[in-house]
């Protein structure tokens, strides 16, 4: 499959660069054979952003030689790297989303002060991209109107337009259900077979199994080893990027449900704009349980999060053992006194403080505790020694509590929020992302966490865009799909594939 | 991460400290070149100012004076800061203060001065309040942005003070528009006064004890931002408004509070100004202290320490200033304005330009220190 023309189609060698202290990147050596797949993989840190920035022209490497196409380059800046003919699809789309498709795909290269010519020329050129590779959108479409996986593509199309024959993905099925994350790679294989070399960057092992012809594995800012993929093992993979060997499957006995500890019932939440984004949900859970929410990020399991704690105003009714609470004033402070917690899904915007040290971060939320008290002061001293202790117990790394909260790496900067709501004794903990951005080692001590939160006769909502980790943890999972829940199933009894027919709304009956 | 350069953080020495005099050197350096240009020379300019602010017991009045009124306007600013709002309305709010300093003082004229003094405070930290709570409310309720809407109040208060001074209070039989002068027992005590009771002897200056008040509101303002509960929630909402809604800290509660509170600050202004020197209510007796605490805000980080070194230094540049505008007439009060300018544009606009050099310094000092040592990412 990997038909070696003549020479690699990018070559880096040696390539070193540091940021201040940190050595983001230590004398990466990395070939890419054209028209192929190429898998980077990495934990967050690894330096796969970097090299790839470096790639792309963000930044300049200290030392080392790039060569593109056997010729050695510079790339000072994105404009060079597209003249290269190297393509970036970024993990957050770099859209205008009130500007159409055909507006979006020649912004930067309009070609002269006049628009209609380089529309023309765009129009033209998108209908031929969509026929040789499927890669189908309205031009006239606002952007911000598509599904994700829309956008997506035309973010390609823009790389494509420019003349990339090097394309780079960057996570680029973060924000894919699994069927939009096949189109995609369906789609890759159709650029590799026109000669397009593809790099993806992924930290999902499964993607790197079923999409690509070699992977690197990076770890610590350097490339630590290269496979081909079909010789390969995802735990071989693992290891590399890790350094030891990693557990994939968590361990749990059955579950012992106990009492209905939260009940929902016809929950409906509407944005400021009056639109529904979760609709007459309705869903209980036992103590001793965990209830995995499986669906595409923007379908209702944020609101569905937001409303049980207290953070939006909703309709319906939520108990929490017993108690119900009264919705037309939403309060995440009555809610925490329900002894209902969560840990919000996005840490760095929510759940954490970033310029605050961590102890001050890790009474967010519960600073009005007694215990945190001195007269009318904050006990500064009692919230360093109980941040210090939680510190310990969770491991997190550097354990300093007055270490500002930012200079933490994502899993330590979760494992401070984990503690901080798990140590309050919850009787309903809702848990949001809870390994989103955290390297495999903390997942497996995350994982192990609530799972013996559960143990303990919690109640535990879960949600998560990662499927396998639903899978995983829950006991049971429900999907939600445009704000409305979709099905209900026993992790022992569905699959993944079933799981994405519900998560994209194709009801049981149907499938 | 994509994009984010890993941020090395300046010791915390360098960044209180370092920061802002490097700041001001620049400034001073720049404003020497100006100073220059007009033909004079910077080197015994920056003499004649300092003798004229520190040389003497009555330069150190006025400059203590001055320091004084920056002080409270540098407060307000600060406060309004640690919430994520940039207050600058403190011309207008100090201008209300004066107001409601002044109706206080004749209000409650019967009482005695241990009485009327604090009554007099209240009054004029509750009207600068009260001015600040409506851009507050209008910024918390309707997004209204208070840098926007306390530029227009401070419009409003110099036109209210006009409406009130030329056709409500203003003094019968006068031409000034100005209102009758308060109690003699209404009045903050001067410090030759105080510090002659203490027996010290001290020149007639117009330093008056609303300095202890302007240090005392200092403290009080630490003691509320890093160590009370509601101070807690203010730099929550200042520093991330949606991790404030996560914790059920209400970023409208807590912008209208620290709005009043700074507002009140501001207000306070008028007890050096009223109360502590011209014992009537007068137009402009702000005289642009408003805007000075925003330099002294910046210049001190918005830390209620950094704000009473920064005020302390305005103050010097305002009485050396003007004693320099004596000697040298060259060199007009508007050379102060010059550096102020040039301290604001270093302090707030350019702040990184000194921060990331010194950033890159601090961290190969380290590496070398290091010694080549591989530090984990």
């Amino acid at each position: 499959m990997t038909g070696a023309v003549d020479g690699p189609a990018i070559e880096l060698i040696d390539l070193d660069k540091r940021f201040g202290a940190v050595q983001a990147n230590r004398k990466v050596s990395l070939s890419i054979a054209p028209a192929s797949v190429h898998g980077i993989v990495g934990e967050n840190g690894a330096g796969k952003s970097t090299l790839m920035s470096i790639l792309y022209g963000f930044y300049e490497a200290d030392s080392g030689e790039i060569r593109v196409k056997g010729k050695t380059a510079r790339i000072r800046s994105s404009q060079e790297a597209i003249n290269l003919g190297i393509g970036m699809v970024h993990q957050h789309f770099m859209l205008v989303d009130n500007m159409t498709v055909l507006e979006n795909v020649i912004l930067g290269a309009e070609g002269g002060s006049l628009l209609a010519r380089g529309e023309e020329k765009a129009r033209a050129a998108l209908k031929e991209l969509g026929e040789r590779y499927g890669l189908t959108v309205d031009p006239d479409a606002i952007v911000g109107d598509l599904a994700v996986g829309l956008q997506q593509r035309v973010e390609i199309i823009k790389a494509l337009y420019r003349g990339a024959d090097i394309l780079i993905l960057d996570e680029p099925t973060a924000v894919l259900t699994p069927s939009e994350a096949d189109h995609l790679f369906e789609l890759t294989k159709a650029l590799r077979a026109q000669g397009k070399t593809v790099i993806l960057i992924t930290h999902k092992l499964r993607e790197i199994m079923h999409a690509t012809d070699h992977v690197s594995v990076m770890r610590r800012g350097e490339m630590v080893a290269t496979f081909e993929t079909a010789k390969t093992t995802p735990a071989d993979i693992a290891e590399a990027m890790v350094g030891r060997r990693v557990l994939f499957t968590v361990e749990k006995g059955p579950s012992n449900p106990g009492r209905v500890l939260l009940d929902v019932k016809d929950l409906t939440v509407k944005d400021g704009q009056g639109v529904t984004r979760l609709n007459r949900a309705t869903l209980h859970i036992r103590a001793g349980e965990v209830l995995g929410i499986a669906a595409v990020s923007g379908n209702g399991q944020s609101e569905l999060l937001e409303a049980l704690a207290g953070m939006r105003r909703a309709t319906g009714s939520i108990a929490v053992d017993g108690v119900s609470v009264d919705l037309t004033k939403p309060d995440p402070r009555v809610m925490r006194a329900l002894k209902l917690l969560h840990v919000p899904e996005d840490r760095q915007r929510s759940g954490l403080v970033l310029p605050f040290e961590a102890a001050e971060s890790g009474i967010l939320g519960h600073h009005e505790d007694e215990r945190f008290a001195r007269g009318f002061l904050i006990d500064h001293a009692m919230i360093a020694r109980d941040q210090a202790l939680k510190m310990e117990a969770y491991d997190v790394r550097p354990p300093s509590p007055h270490l500002k909260t930012a200079n933490f790496s994502g899993g330590n900067q979760q494992k401070i929020v984990l503690a901080r709501e798990m140590e309050r004794d919850p009787s309903v903990l809702l848990i949001g992302q809870p390994t989103r951005g955290v390297d495999i080692g903390a997942i497996e001590f995350i994982h192990k966490r609530i799972i013996a939160m559960r143990d303990a006769g919690k109640a535990i909502l879960l949600v998560s865009v990662e499927l396998d980790e639903i899978m995983a943890l829950s006991d049971r999972i429900i999907t939600i799909c445009g704000g409305k829940i979709t099905g209900e199933r026993l992790p022992s009894q569905t699959n993944e594939r079933e799981l994405g027919l519900l998560m994209a709304g194709v009801t049981a009956e149907a499938a | 991460m994509s994009g984010n350069t890993p941020l090395v953080a300046l010791p915390r020495w360098a960044d209180v400290a370092l920061v802002p005099a490097l700041t001001v050197l620049t400034a001073f350096a720049v404003s020497g070149f100006v100073v220059l240009a007009i033909g004079e020379n910077p080197f015994e300019a920056i003499a004649i100012l300092l003798k004229g602010a520190l040389g003497s017991k009555a330069g150190w009045g006025y400059t203590l004076y001055y320091t004084t009124s920056f002080i409270f306007t540098g407060l307000a600013v600060s406060m309004a800061f640690q919430a994520g709002l940039f207050n600058i309305g403190g011309e207008g709010q100090a201008t209300l203060g004066g107001l409601g300093a002044v109706l206080f003082c004749f209000a409650f004229e019967g009482l005695p001065g241990i009485l009327l003094v604090p009554l007099g405070v209240l009054g004029a930290a509750l009207a600068g309040a009260a001015w600040a709570f409506i851009p507050g409310y209008l910024q918390a309720k309707r997004g209204s942005h208070v840098v926007i809407t306390t530029i227009m109040f401070n419009f409003l208060a110099a036109t209210l003070m006009v409406y009130l001074l030329v056709n409500v209070m203003g003094r019968p039989g006068s031409m000034a528009p100005e209102t009758r002068n308060i109690a003699d027992h209404a009045i903050a005590a001067p410090m030759h006064v105080f510090l002659g009771a203490l027996g010290i002897s001290f020149p007639k200056t117009p330093f008056n004890i609303s300095f202890l008040l302007a240090l005392l509101s200092a403290f009080a303002v630490w003691l509320l931002v890093w160590h009370t509960r509601l101070g807690y929630e203010i730099r929550v909402v200042g520093q991330s408004p949606t991790a404030a809604i996560y914790a059920g800290i209400s970023p409208v509660k807590i912008t209208v509070v620290s709005m009043a509170i700074s507002g009140g600050l501001a207000g306070m202004l008028a007890v050096n100004e009223i109360m502590g020197l011209q014992y009537r209510l007068l137009l402009d007796f702000t005289a642009g202290a408003g805007f000075v605490g925003i330099a002294v805000a910046l210049m001190g980080r918005a830390h209620p320490v950094g704000v009473v070194l920064a005020a302390l230094l305005f103050g010097i540049l305002y009485q050396g200033g003007t004693e320099l505008s004596f000697e040298k007439p060259a060199i007009t009060r508007d050379m102060i304005v010059v550096i102020q300018g040039f301290v604001i544009l270093f302090a707030g606009a350019l702040e990184h330009a000194f921060k990331k050099p010194l950033a890159k310094l601090f961290a190969i000092a380290r590496v070398a220190k290091a010694g080549g040592q591989n530090g984990a990412a």
